[in-house]
């Protein structure tokens, strides 16, 4: 981990002078406001809403359907579903009688982005650790 | 190419990387166990990683800094959550305070190193699970100088051609 040059004001999830000390990339972080931001982080933190996320990325379902794969009650689904749509991870539109939820792909998009730059990173960690090992075998010339 | 697979999954926040390498299971290892080999190549080229602190123990902490070329520190620090001497590493990422010491103990990645022999070669299977996509964008930001010094070497070869 490393810092870069340009200095970025955006904070995630509180402990704002903590994170604000660490730098990094306009380049890379591209968010929009803050308030936005901490409800894409929020949403995203707990287990089940990512996995109402992967589930409603395939394809949209109804709330009862998404509460029927969950040992938890409607109700709490719901919560779940409403923190995904406050941070635009998902929407929510009524069909008869039925709310159809249906994920928002441009939320993964950016996670997609940034694990594009996170192989950068560690390919060029196994380059180096190759490096060393070669760097035995050339010493070792026993 | 040293690599031999990669798989990223945006929407469980995780990324998976293997490589062969031509030694033992033990000699990888050292790569993780030993600080100063882990110095030369956690780091991207002119931001070296100093570990002041290293215990490769189960609960074992460590404590690190990157340095910019313009002399900046930025600090990190790993705990060691398991360890199965060669064959598995499993280990908490995050970032620190200008102090050293972690930011939010809670606040982490986690890495999980799997190193198996395959008939010659030895393969290392690594796994990154990031909580959530803030601290993937602070990793990835402090890690930006492997893009950008490649850019900058592209820049170097188009003024030397000029």
């Amino acid at each position: 981990m490393t810092r870069v040059a340009v200095r970025d004001e955006h904070v995630g999830r509180g402990c704002a002078d903590s994170i604000r000390a660490v730098t990094y990339n306009q380049m890379v972080v591209q968010m929009g406001n803050d308030d936005a931001t901490d409800r894409i982080f929020h949403a995203l933190a707990d287990a089940t809403r990512r996995d109402i996320v992967t589930r409603v990325m395939q394809r949209p379902l109804s709330v009862s359907a998404l509460a029927a794969g969950y040992a938890m009650s409607f109700a709490a689904v719901q919560k779940h579903v409403a923190a995904l749509e406050r941070a635009d991870l998902v929407t929510k539109r009524r069909q008869g009688r039925e709310q159809m939820v249906r994920g928002n792909p441009e939320a993964v998009r950016r996670a997609a982005r940034l694990l594009d730059e996170y192989e950068a990173i560690w390919r060029g960690r196994i380059d180096r650790m190759h490096d060393i090992i070669n760097d035995d075998d050339e010493g070792e010339s026993q | 190419m040293t690599v031999t697979s990669s798989t990223k999954d945006a929407e469980k926040l995780r990324f998976t990387i293997e490589t062969e390498f031509s030694a033992t299971p033990e000699r990888v290892w050292q790569l993780w166990a030993d600080p100063r080999q882990l110095e030369r190549w956690w780091g991207p080229p002119g931001y070296p990683a100093t570990f002041h602190r290293h215990e490769f123990t189960v609960g074992g902490e460590s404590r690190y800094y990157m340095s910019s070329p313009e002399g900046d520190r930025s600090h990190a620090w790993f705990r060691f959550v398991t360890l199965d001497e060669p064959h598995h590493i499993e280990l908490d990422d995050g970032f620190s305070r200008e102090d050293g010491e972690p930011v939010d103990p809670h606040d982490h990645a986690r890495i999980i190193v799997t190193i198996e022999s395959a008939g010659p070669v030895t393969r290392m299977t690594t796994v990154s699970q990031f909580r959530d996509l803030t601290q993937m964008e602070q990793l990835v930001g402090m890690g930006m100088q492997e893009g950008m010094a490649a850019a900058m070497g592209q820049i170097d070869a188009i003024l030397a051609d000029g």
